[in-house]
């Protein structure tokens, strides 16, 4: 893979649950250092579309490549795939049985083979990047939700990850929380971090993407850069917005 | 002391007699929940394969009284050349009997587990083993706990079939005095309370242990704040 290939690419990908049209068609690339985020209403597939590129999900048709990895490949190495991506949930799903260093340091040093001072200093440093240098030797169920959130971002950082997914990771916070949460996916994508982001924060949207994505009934309906916010070309995404604005204002 | 016609003598015997239930249990607990890891795990293999046969394991044992089972193995293997002690008769019928109601208790402790947790653990690159070992036995096993040390109650109490095989543990003694008393309600009343005497404390502890059972458990990663207006 050269500096000029891209990191993400989908094209033309498919996928169905039963009789669920999900993904019906969607393509989208995205560059090395570049933010993608994709927004649309619930159910026009943009979760699904980014749980595909983690191969969560396996597509029907189509074809998709990450990181050189081509997932339609039937020799796919899954584990050298799930190395080069990292991938946050909204509901964090951090190991509850183990403190924050020990969910940080777990797959370095089992997957990766790093020695265990050498993975510790890693989560020292990611734990810095997102603010949380003071909660290393705490479990889980004692941080606040937007603490979880950011140790979960320190953990995938933590395998020096090509590209990053995020999945509505502040769907689940309040808005105090959400924007500290925010605030370490600025930074990091002001790092030059690839980003893939599925959000409903749509200031937040606007600011960092370098493309937006607006998914509509599993399809792309209009991409291009942040402000395609402002002046919506198709009547879907006008309607999403005025949602958006009237929810915002409520 | 006598109660009844019981004396010192009848009590150490009944003394050995619970004792020799106590190596049956721990002989069916141990042995059971070893082999009881192994069905669980063949359960949950993503070999279908194992979980075909496991489950089939289970299904046959779990339909089978372990009377039967202890008839089949003191009486039967003589037959086709095997003579079999009673201790090994009653403890390898216990042991199967235990590992398939083990095993499936522990399935379901692994599948409480929440899916998320796979999932995450699969998208940080660890194996399956790594994911079953390092993220999934470990929050399993806290759940488990509770309801395993529950079932070693039923375990005891079920030691007492191997009176049927001629094997002397704590039932077995009791019948023995009272054939020569003839006083089965105070002999069994006896035998009744030193089983008790050996259950309750296992009881109470797996009563202790489910109310202590982590917090975390109950309060899954997210549902605290997804709870929250």
């Amino acid at each position: 893979m050269t500096d000029k290939d891209p990191v993400v690419e989908l094209r033309d990908v498919h996928k169905s649950f039963g009789a669920l049209k999900v993904l019906d068609g969607v393509s989208l690339t995205v560059a090395r250092g570049e933010v993608a985020v994709i927004i649309g209403r619930s159910g026009s597939g943009k979760s699904t579309a980014l749980r595909c590129i983690d191969r969560l999900e396996v597509i029907d048709d189509g074809e998709i490549v990450v990181c050189g990895h081509r997932l339609t490949d039937a020799k796919l190495n899954l584990r050298a795939l799930r190395q080069d991506v990292g991938i946050v949930f909204q509901s964090y799903n951090l190991f509850p049985h183990l403190t924050v260093a020990q969910n940080i340091t777990l797959a370095p040093v089992s997957v990766k083979r790093v020695s265990r001072a050498e993975a510790l200093e890693t989560a020292q440093a990611v734990l810095r990047q997102v603010g949380l240098q003071d909660k290393a030797d705490a479990y889980p169920e004692q941080l606040s939700g937007g603490q979880q959130q950011r140790a979960a971002i320190a953990r995938s950082l933590a395998m020096k990850p090509k590209v990053m997914l995020f999945d509505e990771v502040t769907s689940a916070l309040d808005p105090e929380l959400t924007a500290e949460v925010l605030r370490v996916m600025e930074d990091l994508a002001a790092s030059g971090m690839t980003m893939v982001v599925v959000t409903h924060e749509m200031s937040f949207a606007r600011r960092i993407a370098d493309q937006l994505v607006f998914m509509h009934g599993g399809r792309v309906r209009e991409t291009g850069p942040g402000d395609i916010l402002l002046d919506p070309q198709t009547p879907e995404l006008r309607q999403f917005m005025s949602h958006e604005l009237h929810a915002a204002t409520r | 002391m006598e109660i009844g016609q019981l004396n010192a003598n009848h009590a150490a015997f009944l003394l050995q007699g619970a004792m020799w239930t106590v190596v049956l249990s721990a002989i069916a607990c141990l042995g059971g929940g070893v082999l009881g890891m192994g069905v669980a795990l063949c359960r949950v293999a993503s070999s279908r394969f194992l979980r075909g046969a496991s489950g089939a394991y289970v299904q046959l044992v779990q339909g089978t009284p372990p009377l039967v089972a202890m008839f089949l193995l003191y009486f039967g293997l003589p037959g086709i050349g095997f003579d079999v002690p009673a201790l090994i008769a009653a403890g390898l019928a216990l042991v199967v009997n235990v590992s398939a109601f083990l095993g499936e208790i522990w399935r379901g402790c692994i599948e409480a587990v929440p899916r998320p947790q796979w999932e995450a653990a699969e998208c940080l690159a660890l194996s399956r083993i790594q994911r079953l070992v390092k993220v999934i036995l470990p929050q399993a096993v806290r759940i488990a706990v509770p309801p395993t040390v529950g079932f070693s109650v039923q375990v005891i109490k079920n030691t007492s079939l191997a009176s049927v095989v001629g094997f002397v543990e704590l039932a077995r003694s009791g019948q023995i005095i009272n054939n020569s008393l003839f006083q089965p309600f105070v002999v069994y009343a006896v035998i009744a309370l030193v089983y008790f005497a050996l259950c309750y404390p296992l009881s109470r502890w797996s009563r202790v242990l489910e109310r202590r059972a982590g917090s975390w458990r109950r309060r899954p990663a997210g549902l605290a704040t997804l709870a929250a207006p």
